[in-house]
């Protein structure tokens, strides 16, 4: 497997007037062609952050790094100027937003939009850039995509919005695709037709996708591998089997156990409580351990490190210590582990 | 066993009208019952009107056609104050959006203690602030919250607030739309228990709108699934996860994706095809089993109870 980026020890803070916010405290991982990985997290876990800095896109002067490396193919993305970011913006590494009605230009016809990357990162002339344009819609299932080139984004419906959000994002054929939450503010059955057309989409071009989302239904039907954040950090990171049948930490158990299973009816929901920590002040020690109904004593002072489970899992946390007594995640929680009985009605 | 209805929908619609000479049928043609003590969950796509199902129940709109019944009497038309207010006090609601429901000007003592002047449930401040305190506790908030704005709390927070408020008057039915929607997983689950825990502890019964089938299916008993203005299916819960029988519920269920990998990478999407509806009559809603109606025409009945047998 080839690397295509890697993400080193990265910090990012935002100075606001209540002092400096840590969004991301160090999060390393790195991204393989072709593979699929999915940050998952809670909203102020840093992941969107996480990625706008692989984008370039973090607002400055208030967001700076503070630490950290980010190589696409061998060259740090954080030294390059803006200048140098725009010619890999849109061409080697593209975005797609959660919202697929503010992310596209009211004002502009489809068509356009579609053609604008092509015709300044590819140098096509207008005739071409338009034949390409077509076969994009065409791509990501757009039917008259003739007729609807020449239309404007209030035309669509979100569903067809977000697909023309992915066509210009495929257009130059990236390297790398960001996608954040893009299937959110869908509803079930175009979520499900978006993230088959991404699959698909995948197979095809062979690029690799960044997925952000805090639906681990979605995780589990598009990942191949997971990192899951919380406060700045990855806290976990595996396969996708390794994080939905073998959880290690924690904070992975409550995001399992707090999705109900269609044979869960009777028992409480393994909710995690409490709320996530202020990130201009966080805890010393483990961040989740106010939260942690497992915290031990040494989770208030000293931060884990990364404990090795497999060649392909880590987790942090002190409970994989070897002086740590051994702990089993909750019933309800193995039993989501142990897979789930499928009394759906496609049995 | 013999359940009491507590609320009877019947033949409900809502349209409204756009431009000059169209109309949106938001809801054509509901009718369901909630029993007393149950959840009820009601789910569909985003249009599909179940919210607006819920808002008219509640007289936020004014129905064009059909019935409302709550404990037997008739929620719309012509209404004294005094029966309004009787009828507000058994009916509450919780909305999806916990920071644009509360306002922000006023401290959430006097956002739960609204419902409380209104129905002169208190005699005098000491009551109000002493009664608002245990309402916070019991949403599991802290007293000393109560002299705080919306904007303090977080979004798992303020929802709590928003169901303190709809508890305060004790309210025997709770119309709760979309009320996680907005939240993050962790927090969701937090709400649903707290949901539950009430509702063993009070009685209440509710009215669940959400999109999310699997959340619905954990709290509801019956689930009634609507399509474009319509009720397509209602039944038990169990039953309709194990035997959905209109071809919307099919591949509505089929689109869900579980937090399982394994069954994820053989998961069969089916899509709906609206055409494969036998059009010879107006579909109805029909009883195909015990508690499970379908919306089709006779022919289509026949069918789905050959594929019900097997």
């Amino acid at each position: 497997m080839s690397k295509l980026l890697e993400v080193k020890d990265l910090r990012v803070s935002f100075n606001t007037y209540n002092g400096e916010v840590q969004a991301v405290r160090g999060v390393n991982f790195e991204l393989n062609k072709g593979e699929t990985l999915a940050i998952v997290g809670e909203s102020g876990s840093g992941k969107s952050v996480t990625t706008s800095a692989l984008m370039g896109l973090l607002p400055k002067p208030q967001a700076m790094i503070k630490t950290g490396e980010i190589l696409f193919e061998g060259q740090d993305i954080v030294k390059k100027s803006n200048k140098e970011m725009q010619k890999i913006r849109g061409k080697d590494i593209s975005m797609v937003f959660q919202d697929p009605m503010s992310s596209l230009n009211p004002t502009m016809k489809v068509g356009n939009q579609i053609m604008e990357g092509l015709i300044k990162h590819q140098h096509m002339n207008r005739t071409d850039a338009k034949k390409k344009a077509l076969e994009l819609l065409d791509q990501v299932g757009i039917p008259h995509p003739d007729v609807r080139l020449h239309q404007y984004p209030h035309q669509f419906s979100g569903g067809m919005r977000q697909r023309v959000v992915i066509a210009i994002a495929l257009a130059c054929n990236p390297k790398i695709l960001i996608a954040d939450e893009p299937t959110t503010a869908l509803d079930v059955t175009i979520q499900a037709q978006i993230l088959e057309l991404m699959k698909e989409i995948q197979r095809e071009s062979d690029s690799a996708i960044v997925f952000i989302t805090h639906d681990l239904g979605v995780v589990a039907n598009v990942a191949d591998r997971v990192a899951v954040m919380y406060a700045g950090k990855i806290i976990e990171t595996g396969t996708v089997d390794d994080i939905f049948y073998n959880a290690k930490h924690p904070y992975t158990w409550g995001l399992l156990g707090s999705m109900p299973t269609p044979d869960s009816d009777d028992e409480e929901l393994f909710a995690i409580p409490g709320s996530p920590p202020d990130m201009s002040n966080p805890p010393k020690g483990d961040a989740f351990a106010p939260r942690n109904k497992f915290a031990l004593e040494i989770d208030t002072v000293m931060e884990p490190p990364m404990f090795k489970v497999s060649d392909t899992h880590y987790a942090a946390t002190w409970l994989l210590h070897e002086d740590a007594p051994k702990i089993e995640p909750p019933d309800s929680v193995k039993k989501r582990m142990q897979g789930f009985a499928r009394t759906r009605g496609d049995k | 066993m013999e359940q009491k209805k507590l609320l009877e929908v019947k033949n409900l619609k809502k349209h409204f009208k756009v431009g000059r000479n169209k109309i949106v049928k938001a809801v054509d043609d509901v009718s369901f019952d909630i029993y007393e003590g149950e959840t009820f969950g009601l789910v569909g796509e985003s249009g599909s009107g179940k919210s607006t199902t819920g808002r008219t129940i509640i007289r936020l709109y004014d129905a064009t056609d059909g019935q409302v019944l709550f404990n037997g009497e008739n929620v719309h038309g012509k209404k004294s104050k005094q029966e309004l207010l009787k009828f507000n006090r058994n009916m509450q609601m919780i909305f999806q959006d916990p920071s644009s429901s509360l306002n922000p000007r006023m401290t959430v003592l006097d956002i739960i203690a609204e419902g409380l002047d209104t129905h002169h449930l208190v005699k005098d401040k000491a009551e109000r602030k002493a009664r608002v305190e245990e309402l916070l506790e019991v949403v599991g908030l802290n007293k000393s919250h109560a002299n705080r704005f919306p904007h303090e709390f977080s979004g798992g927070q303020r929802q709590r607030i928003g169901i303190a408020r709809a508890l305060a008057v004790e309210p025997s039915f709770i119309i709760a739309d979309e009320p996680i929607s907005a939240l993050d997983v962790s927090i969701q689950a937090q709400v649903v228990n707290l949901l539950k825990k009430l509702q063993k502890d009070r009685g209440l019964t509710y009215l669940f709108i959400a999109h999310d089938l699997s959340m619905v299916k954990y709290i509801s008993d019956r689930i009634g699934i609507m399509y474009l203005g319509h009720l397509v299916e209602v039944a038990d819960s169990d039953e309709i996860f194990n035997n959905p029988l209109h071809p919307y519920t099919k591949s509505l269920l089929s689109a869900i994706p579980l937090p399982d990998p394994e069954y994820e990478r053989t998961r069969k999407r089916i899509s709906y095809d609206p055409t494969v509806h036998d059009t010879s009559e107006e579909p109805k809603l029909r009883e195909i089993g015990p508690r499970h109606w379908v919306r089709c025409t006779s022919k289509e009945l026949e069918q789905y109870k050959i594929e019900l047998d097997k």
